[in-house]
């Protein structure tokens, strides 16, 4: 009994030990910023790999995203005779939750997961350790180039979702299921507002997107330097974005929408 | 060298489509382009019952939508409620006799305010008071009185067969 007692506490000392380098960790990359601004090139060699090619995935999903979305929100807005609300109902829900929120999960998978293992491959094979040697800070070389890149990349990756998404469920209620063109434009833009719903995305996006690239590259330079530590280490990257993406998904959405 | 140059060249694209992304969300998706709030004026107009009016309700003349719902309020003098309208400043040639009322779009629709110009020589300014004002059709008061008018028929055409 008293060993289990035990065990709890060296777990919760453990996990505030973790949030604290995490912490720190992310302070310390913050401070390589500036770095990053004198040297341009490193991150946009890390925007092409984390931005550029998840933009296929990204829209693919999107496009199927918003054509279910019209697809089922159809079949239940016609039995009131409101299938001119479509455009509203497919805009309101990506553009506040889906958008953001699949986006994240996509890009924790894509372009996190990739992070964390390439950083804890480094480190594995005593590349960081290296760079030490060389007296070249890896905090300022290799981890503030790919958060950064992550951070300006998901608040684009977010919006080109949407709108993907959006004209995949125009595509599929106006060109398939028959709603009026006029109708779903005019309703959607009478009913979505750009600071309300558009700006709260994006504002949704950006927290998504520092807290996913923080965790993608804290379990990266976190890592046990063994093959099996990396594994592990990727697929908390995966689990933990997961988690905080839909956590903060709704402490946001509670703020942000729940004032009446 | 081309290397780089490429990279450079995608990650221009994807900033570009991801910037015309978020202005198609704010042009084609959101109301921006068809009414902005910016220049206005307001007017104020008291209101037995507002219904299910709310804040950012549309405000129209003929069917046009001239402008928007500011702020609700209640007046404890009164013991009415308050509507405080914002008017596009293109819209501000009403008369002060403009008469308000709260309709409802369609039979679940939502609640809106249509003025209706009057005749008179004065024009309504910036702050000024719409004077005659109808409140909303509340569905229960009138189901009720119809139901309770159907009652009364009843009672006197049973008295009249006896």
């Amino acid at each position: 009994m008293l060993e289990w007692i035990r065990q709890l506490g060296r777990g919760g000392f453990g996990f505030f030990e973790k949030l604290g380098r995490s912490n720190l960790f992310l302070l310390k990359t913050l401070a390589g910023i500036p770095s990053v601004l004198r040297r341009p090139y490193l991150l946009i060699a890390q925007l092409l790999s984390v931005g550029v090619l998840s933009l296929l995935l990204i829209a693919v999903s999107g496009l199927f995203v918003g054509m279910v979305l019209a697809l089922q929100g159809y079949n239940t807005l016609v039995d009131f005779g409101a299938e001119e609300s479509l455009g509203v109902v497919v805009a309101l829900s990506i553009v506040r939750e889906l958008g953001p929120v699949v986006t994240a999960l996509l890009f924790a998978g894509r372009a996190g997961s990739a992070l964390t293992a390439e950083i804890g491959l480094m480190k594995a094979t005593e590349q960081l350790s290296g760079m030490e040697m060389m007296a070249v800070d890896p905090i300022h070389r290799v981890i503030a180039p790919r958060f950064l890149a992550g951070v300006l990349s998901m608040p684009l990756l977010a919006a080109i979702f949407s709108a993907v998404g959006i004209y995949g469920g125009y595509f599929v209620g106006v060109g398939l299921l028959g709603v009026d063109d006029g109708s779903f434009w005019s309703q959607m833009q009478s009913k979505v507002d750009l600071n309300e719903d558009v700006y709260n995305g994006v504002i949704k996006s950006v927290v998504f997107g520092v807290v996913v690239s923080w965790i993608a590259v804290f379990e990266g330079y976190d890592t046990v330097p063994t093959s099996e530590g990396v594994s592990r280490s990727t697929t908390r990257t995966v689990v933990y974005s997961a988690f905080a993406v839909l956590g903060l998904d709704f402490v946001l959405t509670a703020l942000m929408f729940g004032d009446y | 060298m081309k290397q780089t140059k490429t990279t450079e060249l995608l990650v221009g694209v994807f900033i570009v489509a991801g910037v015309a992304a978020l202005f198609v969300l704010a042009m084609k998706v959101s109301n921006l382009s068809s009414f902005s709030q910016a220049d206005g004026y307001t007017l104020t107009a008291h209101f037995e019952n507002v219904g299910g009016l709310k804040v950012r309700s549309p405000v129209t003349v003929g069917g046009v939508r001239v402008g928007r719902v500011a702020r609700i309020d209640y007046d404890s003098g009164r013991f009415e409620a308050v509507v405080t309208l914002e008017l596009d400043s293109k819209y501000d040639q009403f008369p002060d006799d403009t008469s308000a009322s709260i309709f409802t779009s369609g039979l679940l629709g939502e609640q809106y305010i249509a003025l209706e110009p009057g005749g008179g020589e004065d024009l309504l300014t910036d702050g000024s008071e719409i004077e005659m004002t109808q409140s909303a059709l509340v569905l229960e008061k009138l189901v009720g009185k119809f139901l309770f008018n159907k009652a009364a028929e009843g009672d006197q055409s049973a008295e009249g067969e006896e």
